[in-house]
């Protein structure tokens, strides 16, 4: 017996081929909820556009919607690729994995930049401090002290995805854990439905270059370093496949543009999910403790994305006719003429 | 020809487009060379004016009549004078005219404008010199106050301050200088319907008419004004009445990013394109190799400067020919299309663009900076003749129709493949692009056979190029010569002119012009029916030259002979024709 989701589809629809990763990588536990999230938000495979860079994460594209395009790119690149193709297609649903070595070494610019510009699209970092493909050499978020599998302490401090997201004005920052699937599901799901670009830094240890003793990113180093900041629940626009579980606590509803809710239960005290300052103090108060803060860290739904800033037509760029696109010839005329 | 010597930044370039324009005006087929440095303020610029019946666009050896107005070249653009030249000079600067041989005119450029206007003085000093010069020369009040109005967009505030200066330079001269010399400029009728335009903005009108639905590009000398003009007429003709628009503009954060932007709006369907020159394209390379693997279509506007490195930035050569035809690591060739003028920059503007999805391939236009930020006397850019050509791209209802599809697949014989877009609702038509290895199917593959089956399937699709690239062009042909001349882009104007000198000393030659790359089969049928080729380019290794010489038998190849420098200036026919009469072993024909 299979489920169906709000368009008829089982989640077999949502799959796609075989993750040919090592086993137990964090990896493959972020892909089962990425395949959960579409399927129980509803979204057509064929609107999402699967981008990625180079790297163990930037390979998953390939393990999960393959009744969508994907688009494996070049390392570090997968920002300004995934700009492109969104504004192309103002419909695509853009959907890009990315790792730390990808997104925070070689790809920091285009990181940097993708999140000032607003583009919608959900932008995954499949986090575990260490290059997995190259085996096992830091990348620019390995914590200070952390130790290599040989043992040697990693000497440069970290660059923190959450917090700079957040400093450049990213409207949808959350952080997660790939052990974490109660709240990385609803939090991608969130993330689907936010209007502009939605970053989630998911710690997602490398079972083979970075799951040992010393390191701060093994999966038990990180399950017990892990500080929820509130529950997360997802409640769609339409009636939701699952009963919703109403949390124990007090709970927040925040609507989302496309009339979905994120209910934020048992939050941390004083926690002002809307709050800029307050949200990095206490990610940087958490990283001082070597702890994850993990959760929906910072949200605004405030903000303009770039169709809306650039005031972009309806229709997607991509299926525009010519008699849109191309000027009469009368209008080659006039403007020759001004040059005369 | 006049030159104009002054600062940067003084406010001279309006000046000399008034004086560029008001001769055409007059109906004289005049060029304007605008040698600049690359600073905002202060370092040297010359203005280079040259009239001619022929109307050659390439600057003339020798400078008739100079204007100086800055006192930090002064000297040296003395020096180079030949006797009996005309110098009108201001004489506020008081720096001395230590010649007799010279004819002379001084005028107190800053005076007069501080009379004018002494709170504007600064704006209107160069203005001045229009006058004094107009007066000298005989340019028509008529021409110049249409030139004024053109060039003020009919701001009447702007061309009256501008004319009460010019006519102050005008009855200066007349009050002053009563002397005879020897130019004097006449009224044609040599440039009725034609425009004055530059590359820039004639490629940008091409990639309008083209279809263009996404820009993304990063500034750099000497293209920014292709992405800027294309800006302009984009906000004026693409946008809907309540204000959306019909295209984005992205400007990247560097020249990888606006790469990136183009391959993945031209992957999502849109008709993608960039702007930028040499430094951006190595920028570019990563990604170029990827549109090439991955079979993503693009254009990239590469408007050349004076390379390696930063180079002289406002300077023009045509040495990335070789560098963007097989730009990228492993094996890969570009289709590479070269303009010779503004009306070329216009055509391979929309044109790029079907080139680019039908080959679904990076896409290169070469411009340079003389074309593209130079005023050009240009005929009437012609509508383009064709419907868009947007290549092989199955919908939903193609899907329908075939058993089966593979993204890779060559299923006509031409190397070229059928793609899907993105957001196509047919259960197969998704596939994986990746810059990896993959087989027919689009899957990842390491497998031997398939690797080479591929690139040599990219091979054949690249040979398709040949005969569908603009062909080239028999420019000049005397049916009795065995020199033939080959050369390329904006080197053009200067062989025109060659062409003629060579008539004088009773040399014959035939001008074969290159328009795009890969080299269609026509540049060999040239070089087989002449005894002698003479490539000529504006770079020091002679690329086309090595370009021509790998796809030729050992019997052409000894036929051909290298003509190539570069020193950032545009090329002058002296030079050339110097070169071919120095090198030729053909017997020259002298005629009856
Ligand atoms: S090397 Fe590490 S990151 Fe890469 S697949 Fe293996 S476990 Fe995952």
């Amino acid at each position: 017996m299979s489920k169906e989701n709000i368009l008829g589809l089982p989640i077999q629809e949502y799959k796609g081929g075989k993750s040919t990763l090592c086993a137990g990588c964090g990896h493959d536990s972020i892909t089962d909820k990425i395949i959960k999230a579409c399927f129980n938000n509803g979204i057509k495979p064929h609107m999402v556009a699967k981008m990625s860079g180079i790297g163990c994460s930037s390979k998953t594209p390939a393990y999960f919607l393959s009744k969508s395009h994907g688009f494996n790119t070049v390392h570090g690149r997968m920002p300004s690729v995934s700009t492109g193709a969104a504004l192309a297609n103002r419909k695509l649903t853009v959907l890009g994995v990315s790792g730390d070595g990808d997104t925070a070494s070689i790809g920091i610019g285009q990181f940097v930049h993708c999140v000032r510009r607003n583009a919608p699209m959900v932008y995954i970092v499949e986090n575990n401090g260490v290059y997995g493909l190259t085996k096992g050499q830091f990348s620019a978020t390995a914590d200070e002290g952390s130790k290599s599998k040989k043992g040697v302490p990693n000497e440069i401090p970290p660059i923190d995805l959450t917090s700079l997201a957040i400093q450049l004005g990213c409207g949808f920052v959350g952080k997660s854990f790939s052990g974490a699937p109660k709240q990385l599901t609803p939090l991608i799901q969130a993330a689907l439905s936010y209007q502009g670009t939605a970053v989630i830094d998911v710690i997602s240890p490398c079972v083979t270059f970075n799951n040992h003793e010393g390191s701060t990113r093994s999966y038990n180093y990180v399950k017990d370093h892990d500080i929820e900041l509130q529950t997360l629940d997802y409640i769609p626009s339409f009636t939701p496949i699952d009963e919703i579980d109403i949390p124990q606590g007090e709970s927040t509803d925040v609507e989302m543009h496309d009339g979905s809710t994120i209910r934020l239960t048992g939050t941390k005290e004083d926690y002002d999910v809307h709050n800029r300052n307050a949200a990095i103090g206490a990610i940087n108060d958490s990283m001082a403790k070597g702890e994850h803060l993990t959760g929906l860290l910072y949200l605004d739904n405030s903000k303009k994305n770039i169709y809306q800033e650039m005031r972009l037509c309806e229709t997607p760029l991509a299926s525009l006719e010519e008699e849109t696109t191309r000027p009469t010839e009368e209008t080659l005329t006039e403007i020759m003429n001004s040059y005369k | 020809m006049i030159s104009v010597g002054t600062a940067n930044g003084s406010g001279s370039q309006s000046a000399n487009l008034i004086i560029h324009r008001a001769l055409f005006k007059m109906g004289l087929p005049v060029s304007g060379k605008n040698l600049f440095p690359s600073n905002i303020a202060g370092l040297p610029t010359w203005f280079l004016i040259r009239v001619t019946e022929e109307g050659y666009p390439a600057p003339a050896d020798d400078t008739n009549i100079a204007i100086l107005m800055n006192p930090d070249t002064w000297e040296k653009d003395l020096s180079k004078l030949k006797k009996g030249s005309v110098v009108i000079y201001n004489s506020d600067t008081r720096m001395p005219v230590e010649r007799d041989d010279l004819i002379l005119y001084d005028v107190p450029c800053s005076k007069i404008a501080r009379g004018v206007n002494s709170k504007l003085a600064k704006l209107i000093t160069n203005t001045v010199y229009v006058g004094a010069l107009s007066e000298i020369i005989g340019i028509e009040q008529e021409a110049i106050v249409e030139a004024l109005k053109h060039q003020f967009n009919n701001k009447q505030k702007a061309i009256e301050l501008n004319l009460t200066a010019i006519d102050e330079g005008r009855n200066y001269i007349k009050e002053n200088h009563k002397k005879n010399q020897p130019w004097r400029v006449e009224r044609r009728d040599l440039t009725k319907d034609k425009m004055i335009v530059d590359g820039n903005q004639a490629g940008a009108l091409g990639s309008l008419f083209g279809g263009v639905t996404f820009l993304a590009w990063y500034p750099i000398t000497p293209s920014s004004s292709l992405a800027e003009s294309l800006i302009g007429y984009l906000k004026q003709h693409r946008e809907y009445v309540d204000g959306s628009k019909t295209y984005a503009v992205v400007q990247a954060e560097d020249e990888l990013a606006a790469a990136g932007m183009v391959f993945g709006a031209g992957w999502a369907g849109s008709r993608s394109m960039t702007t930028t020159s040499g430094a951006g394209i190595s920028l570019m390379t990563e990604f170029i190799g990827l549109g090439y693997y991955a079979e993503v279509p693009g254009v990239f506007w590469n408007i050349q400067r004076v390379g390696p490195s930063t180079g002289l930035p406002t300077r023009t050569q045509q040495s990335d020919i070789n560098f963007c035809y097989k730009l990228g690591h492993g094996d890969s060739t570009h289709p590479v299309f070269i303009p010779a003028t503004p009306k070329e920059c216009f055509e391979f503007g929309w044109k790029s663009f079907d080139i680019a999805e039908r080959f679904q391939t990076p896409t290169f236009v070469l411009s340079d900076l003389d074309l593209g930020m130079n005023p050009w006397i240009s005929d009437d850019f012609e509508y383009p003749d064709k419907p868009f050509d947007r290549g092989k791209i199955l919908k939903e209802e193609d899907l329908n129709k075939v058993e089966s599809w593979g993204r890779y697949r060559d299923v006509d014989g031409d190397g070229i493949p059928y793609r899907t877009l993105p957001g196509n609702p047919h259960p197969d038509s998704s596939y994986f692009t990746r810059g990896s290895g993959h087989d027919e199917d689009a899957t990842y593959s390491e497998d031997p056979e398939v690797y080479e089956r591929n690139m040599k399937r990219l091979a054949k699709k690249h040979e398709g190029l040949r005969v569908k690239m603009p062909q080239p062009k028999i420019e000049h042909s005397s049916s009795k010569s065995k020199i033939g001349v080959i050369s390329y882009g904006t080197v053009h104007t200067a062989i025109e002119e060659t062409i003629d000198i060579l008539q004088e000393q009773k040399v014959e030659i035939d001008y074969l012009r290159i328009r795009a790359l890969p080299l269609s089969p026509k540049v060999n049928e040239f070089i087989d029916s002449h005894e002698e080729i003479f490539i000529i380019e504006q770079n020091r290794d002679a690329q086309m030259f090595n370009l021509i010489k790998e796809e030729l038998d050992s019997l052409n190849i000894k036929k051909i002979k290298s003509c190539a420098y570069s020193d950032g200036m545009p090329m002058a026919a002296s030079k050339i024709s110097a070169n071919i009469i120095e090198n030729t072993q053909i017997k020259i024909n002298k005629k009856a």
